[in-house]
């Protein structure tokens, strides 16, 4: 439902009022993801879920999987992007941050971060034409390696001594590469749960949404209702392994919930004995972090005013704010450039809050038509 | 407005999902007005004592309710637990409203339409004995009952397209889709009663279809005025694009046709009366005199009111098949979900809301 959220506390629609447990949530910082796929290994494994898709290759960076869907509950997007897309999301970035929103407070040490950033981000962005002059304009932001824009730094003098060079992958400022594990929003007024007619889905203690899955008769509205694309019927894309050898026929895949509606669950089952989602556990880099929902968005707000500080000026929080369409969400992101980047919507908003409007309207619709219908036999009275 | 509509996809992948929803739900769409307004004829009839208009508009009734809930089972993931619908009762859900609705409706649309079968077998094939008075008492408050549920039917349709995260239904269902719907039924329920009834009961018909054709046009236009042209592009490009437009165009013809049969109807209204004796729709001659001519008259009007009748439901059914696919479409391309929702936040923006943007800085 889209009732308003109090006081930024983002009680999630059908609460559970005598509960001892917490709304827990995710924190993916996305800044420190290494793009290693464990969190969706991981997912596969605990949850069974069903093999997606013929295993070809997408032709998008290293991303094969595609998409969340009803056999995949976490997904790590790929981007790479060069000088002129860092450039315009740190502009994007800063204007956010100057949006002056009433829960901002001027930090000192952000602004003093950001003064001298600006005039040295303006130099990046001609920087990024080649000429040696810019380079030592560049910014001081993270730690730089080497300058591939400095004259020689790509050209060895000596061919043979190539061996000695330092190979590694500089964090330049001219190239990055984007990853982000995206999952299940858990929103606090989740489109999927308010529009399911058989109530599979359900409120969980923790305040997550989960699908009952002997309960779903798999009618699909959830998956119109979802504005982030996650929730999707399990009837494509459940395949065979096919094998070429002889002396193994290909094993018959367990394909558990078949033509019901199928999305992550936060691992409820883990929850409940006291552990945490498979994902989270399995992330070697702590990018994908679990707990209470109010500590990961502390822990959000604290991150990405650290980075601000360092002078990424792009990092900026997905999720975070109880006033947006969707009540905030249960899964709060760090991302480091517009969400459509990343494949998520610029502006969700649950379809619920619209509803007492189109109540409305189809009201006086019906009502027409009865007026109508009177109108068509008073106006041919024999 | 929009200062930038520029933007950085991802792959071009979508954002949202379309729901597995495929011809059977557009069928629905379409037989769900059909009921809901042949219902309504059906009341009017009764009450006005046109037999013929009567029987024809509670058969289209039951037929069409019967099919199109047949279909939204048959469209189920897993039809055998269509029964799960019943299991609650939810506001928030426009699937689960309309299952009780329709539930509600096809307990009066199946005793009138009892009672009509009996009729014409002559009382004779239902086995009833001494229920039969009770059943035929059942006819005025089991017509009302199916009344009260009709247009609701008919409208709640849109709301279940407009409540859901699908740029094109969402942006619809907020700006008129269901005076679209609405219209939409009133023409296909009398379209059908003006091929399925004689030309001389089907006034109500007939104006009823000219009016949900007015209203059919001038909602579909002022809806497609108030949304952002990214959610109407799907509504006018592609296999959607040109069902829409020939809805458009069996709408108009079948407008023409039906007001030709009005006016002729008005004119020739002694010779159709003439012929057709009164009370009964099977038409008994009386007037000799004029016999034959007159039946050439009735002839000419009914086969235009079959024709127009036809193309008025076609029409119908062609707006509820373009609106379900141009909102699948909608879904395809994530340019139909992010230039709205960019143009709406900076709309906002501009207006001095900062505090609700999914994306902040801090």
């Amino acid at each position: 439902m889209s009732a308003p959220t109090r006081d930024g506390g983002a009680i999630a629609d059908g609460h559970w009022h005598d509960t001892t447990h917490h709304r827990k949530g995710f924190f993916t910082d996305t800044s420190i993801c290494i793009g290693c796929k464990a969190c969706e290994v991981a997912c596969k494994e605990w949850n069974r879920n069903p093999q997606d898709g013929t295993f070809e290759l997408l032709g998008s960076s290293y991303d094969n999987t595609g998409s969340l869907g009803a056999n995949t509950w976490r997904h790590v997007a790929f981007i790479e992007q060069d000088s002129e897309r860092i450039e315009k999301a740190r502009e994007s970035g800063r204007k956010l941050v100057n949006l002056g929103m009433p829960s901002i407070r001027p930090r000192t040490d952000e602004s003093a971060g950001a003064q001298p950033l600006d005039g040295a981000l303006g130099a990046a962005a001609s920087g990024s034409s080649g000429t040696a002059g810019d380079a030592n304009g560049l910014p001081s932001t993270p730690p730089l390696g080497i300058d591939l824009l400095a004259p020689g730094a790509l050209e060895p003098s000596d061919p043979e001594n190539i061996a000695a060079l330092d190979t590694t992958p500089p964090d330049t400022a001219d190239f990055r590469w984007l990853m982000s594990s995206d999952v299940c929003k858990h929103c606090t007024h989740a489109g999927c749960l308010d529009v399911c007619p058989t109530g599979a889905l359900f409120r969980t203690e923790f305040d997550t949404v989960v699908v009952q899955n002997d309960v779903c008769n798999g009618c699909g509205t959830c998956v119109a209702g979802c504005p982030f694309g996650v929730i999707e019927r399990r009837d494509d894309g459940t395949i065979n392994t096919p094998t070429d050898r002889d002396d193994r026929k290909a094993a018959d895949m367990d394909v558990p919930n078949k033509n019901t509606a199928n999305k992550c669950t936060l691992c409820y089952d883990r929850l409940v004995e006291g552990q945490e989602p498979a994902c989270a556990q399995t992330c070697p880099t702590q990018s994908i972090k679990f707990g209470d929902r109010d500590d990961m968005v502390s822990q959000a707000h604290a991150r990405v005013a650290d980075l601000h500080a360092k002078g990424l000026t792009e990092a900026r929080l997905y999720g975070a704010n109880p006033n947006d369409g969707v009540g905030g969400t249960g899964s709060v992101f760090l991302l480091l450039d517009e969400p459509e980047v990343y494949g998520l919507p610029p502006d969700p908003r649950v379809a619920t809050k619209d509803l007492p409007g189109m109540f409305a309207s189809a009201g006086v619709a019906a009502l027409g038509m009865v007026a109508a219908a009177g109108l068509a036999f008073l106006g041919s009275r024999r | 407005m929009v200062e930038d509509v520029e933007f950085t996809s991802y792959y071009g992948r979508p954002i949202v999902k379309a729901p597995p929803w495929g011809h059977e739900i557009a069928l629905y769409l379409f037989l769900g007005g059909l009921a809901g307004g042949s219902t309504l004829l059906g009341l009017g009839a009764q009450f006005t004592d046109r037999p013929g208009l009567r029987i024809a508009s509670r058969m289209t009734a039951i037929t069409a309710t019967g099919v199109g809930g047949a279909a939204l089972v048959a469209d189920l993931g897993r039809p055998e637990r269509f029964i799960n619908m019943m299991r609650v009762v939810k506001v928030s859900s426009p699937m689960s409203l309309g299952t009780w609705i329709l539930s509600g409706f096809g307990v009066g649309a199946g005793v009138t339409f009892a009672i009509e079968l009996d009729r014409v077998t002559g009382e004779k094939l239902l086995p009833l004995g001494p229920l039969r008075r009770l059943l035929h008492a059942m006819e005025t408050p089991a017509a009302l009952e199916s009344a009260l549920f009709a247009t609701p039917l008919a409208a709640y349709t849109a709301v279940l397209l407009g409540d859901t995260a699908v740029p094109t239904w969402n942006a619809a269902g907020r700006n008129g889709l269901p005076y679209v719907f609405v219209s939409s039924a009133s023409l296909a329920a009398g379209g059908a009663a003006m091929a399925l009834a004689p030309v001389r009961e089907t006034g109500p018909a007939r104006l009823l279809a000219l009016m949900g054709a007015a209203g059919d046009v001038v909602a579909m236009d002022r809806m497609k005025k108030r949304m952002h042209p990214a959610e109407v592009d799907p509504m006018e490009e592609g296999e959607p694009g040109h069902k829409l437009h020939r809805a458009e165009t069996l709408l108009i013809a079948g407008a023409v046709g039906a007001a030709a049969v009005e006016v002729g109807a008005r004119v020739f209204a002694k010779k159709l009366d003439g012929g057709a004796g009164s009370g009964s729709g099977l038409g008994a001659g009386s007037g000799l005199g004029s016999g034959r001519r007159s039946w050439k008259t009735r002839a000419v009007l009914r086969a235009v009111s079959v024709v127009s009748g036809a193309a008025l439901a076609a029409a119908s059914a062609y707006t509820r098949f373009g609106m379900l696919e141009a909102g699948i479409d909608s879904t395809k391309d994530p340019r139909h979900v992010v230039e709205p929702q960019r143009a709406r936040r900076e709309a906002r923006r501009a207006a001095g809301i900062t505090d609700d943007s999914i994306t902040t800085g801090v």
